[in-house]
Order: structure tokens, then sequence, then C-alpha cells
């Protein structure tokens, strides 16, 4: 073998979310951004192929001619993930996303969550089940924000989610990966794709979460508040890159004892 | 007549369909969703579908979000 040759790696197979492969890893939102062109320079620095959106009410009577989020990140270059953001109940989050569907012309992939209060956003987890049922019964693959329970993944899971997506600490706090030994149990577990969707403040958090063997990580706050949200979307990349290559690659274990890394043979002292 | 768009009072013509609602809105052809009393109502289907007195109507959009 010459040298120069890189080793050939296996090449991760990418994320497969209801049938559909991506590249990425790393999915964002939308909010947050001081305008529509740093949105898109973010979201296009990150990497990401799937983009999260709200669904709102017009202000009538606001110029309709404005450019729209559906301009800056189109449905043609981008897979669009309406979310419930702001939804305290399972009617109002299935009705948003019935909306939401028609918007995107039958587009059936969307990010539920259920909130508890406006204090802590924690997911309201008995509606949130009753949601995913419904929308799963209608036909919609479901992309679920919930607690880091193992239990309450698996209800989900029975329930015919496309992902589980617990948060790693409360949203847009960029407190980390809180409770790496409840992410650990419900990845363990899991037979649908598990994203850490909250919590991630910097760029070791989303290592973090990959290395611990997430299948991917959602973001938006960490970026889009960041001083410069376009560096950190790259940093984001990247971090979520070599966090999956450190999990394929099997770190060695932890051991409280020091092991020298060159041979003892052969010393001049 | 007076129905209800987006929670806020809003005068129509009587018999006023949803098609003419949205064109008069100059929204036709953007991309937005409507609900009538929270029942989504396909564009296809917005000419043909009269309103009435106090229809609770959504018209919704993709904005940025988490």
């Amino acid at each position: 073998m010459n040298m120069n040759d890189a080793p050939l790696l296996i090449e991760d197979k990418g994320l497969t979310i209801a049938g559909k492969t991506y590249r990425s890893r790393l999915l964002v939102g939308s909010g947050k951004y001081k305008d529509l062109d740093e949105t898109r320079a973010a979201t296009v620095a990150s990497g990401a192929e799937i983009i999260t959106v709200a669904i709102r009410r017009v202000n009538i009577g606001q110029d309709p001619n404005a450019p729209s989020l559906l301009d800056a990140v189109p449905p043609s270059e981008f897979t669009i993930l309406p979310n419930t953001a702001g939804c305290y109940n399972a009617a109002d989050a299935v009705y948003t996303l019935q909306l939401a569907r028609e918007l995107l012309g039958g587009h059936k992939l969307v990010k539920l969550e259920v909130l508890g209060d406006e204090k802590t956003l924690f997911p309201n987890m008995p509606e949130t089940l009753k949601a995913a049922e419904t929308l799963v019964k209608d036909g919609f693959d479901v992309m679920v924000y919930c607690s880091d329970d193992p239990i309450q993944a698996r209800m989900l899971e029975d329930l015919g989610v496309a992902a589980v997506m617990p948060l790693a600490s409360l949203i847009g706090s960029g407190m980390g990966i809180l409770n790496p030994w409840n992410l650990s149990l419900i990845i363990e577990q899991a037979r649908v794709p598990v994203l850490v969707d909250a919590g991630v403040g910097t760029a070791s958090d989303a290592a973090i979460a990959m290395e611990l063997g997430c299948d991917g990580v959602l973001m938006n706050t960490a970026i889009a508040g960041a001083r410069d949200p376009i560096r950190m979307a790259r940093a984001m990349k990247l971090a979520v890159e070599a966090g999956r290559e450190a999990f394929l690659a099997g770190r060695i274990p932890r051991k409280f004892a020091a092991s020298p890394s060159s041979p003892m043979a052969g010393r001049v002292a | 007549m007076q129905i209800e768009l987006n929670g806020k009072p809003h005068p129509l013509p009587d018999g006023a369909t949803l098609d003419q609602l949205i064109a008069g809105l100059s929204l036709a052809g953007k991309a937005v969703a409507v609900a009538v009393n929270r029942q989504v109502v396909p564009s296809a289907q917005w000419p043909a579908r009269a309103l009435a007195e106090a229809d609770k109507v959504d018209v919704v959009r993709a904005i940025g979000g988490g």
C-alpha cells in the first residue's frame, strides 16, 4: 500500500427518517435570526437538509409581497419540518399540522411539540402522546419533542412515530447535555431515530450528543443566538460530524491510570 | 356580514366565497393555508366555499421557528 493512500473509511450511512435518507445529521430551526438573509446563510453553512418552521396567522394588512421564509429556504432545496411550537394541547397541535400539510402541498413529515408551561417549555407528555396517536393515524410522519424519559419514548415508538426527540436541557437554555444517562437508555432501546432536540449551547454539546449514539441533533438558539451565527452554524456541522465519527470509531474506555504512549524499550535514558 | 378573520372581526359582502376573501387580502397565489371553523379547506375548494355570518377563518403561513 502506498503510504499516501488514506485507508478507506466506511461511510456513515446517513440518517433515515420515515424512509428518506439524509446526509446531514444536523437539523436546524429558522427562528430568532435578524433577517431572512442571515437565516439562509446560517442554514446553508450548517449543511442541514431539514429545517423547522413555525406556522402562524398572517398579519392582515401587512405587505403581502414582503419576502417570505419559504422564499429564503425553499422546499425545493430543503426538507421543511413544520412544528407546533407554542401549542399547549393536543387539539391545537393537530390543527396546526393539518394547516401545515395543506400549506406545504401534502407534506407528511412534521415536528410535534406540545408544551407544558411557559416557564420551562417542558413537554406535556399526556397531550403529546394524544396528539401523536391522532397524527400517526392521519398519515403523518411525526418527529416528537419529548421528555428524556425512556418509558415515554417507548410509548411514542409504540404509537408509530418517525423519531423521538428528547430534550437535553430546557429549550433555548444552552445548558447542554444534562442527563447523558437517560439519553443512553433511550438510544439503547430505540427502534426509531433518536435526536437531541433542545438544550445544545455550543459545539461540544452537539459532539457529546452524537458520541452518545444519537442519530442526530436539532437546534436553533445555539446557532441563531451566537455572536456570529454563520460561523456557529459551521461549528455545529463539524461538531455533529466529529461526534458521529467518534461514535462509529468507538472511544477508549475511561480508566483511572496512566498508560504511556511511547514504547519503553530503546530509551537513551 | 361579519366573519372572524385570524381572531379579529372582518366585514365581508353577504355570500362572499373563500376565494374572494383571499383575493381581497392580496394573498392569492401566496404560500398560505386556510381553515374555516378549524376545518382545513384545500385551495382548490376556495371558489366553491361560501362563507357565512360568524365563520371563524384562519389564514396561516410559515415563519421562522425552532
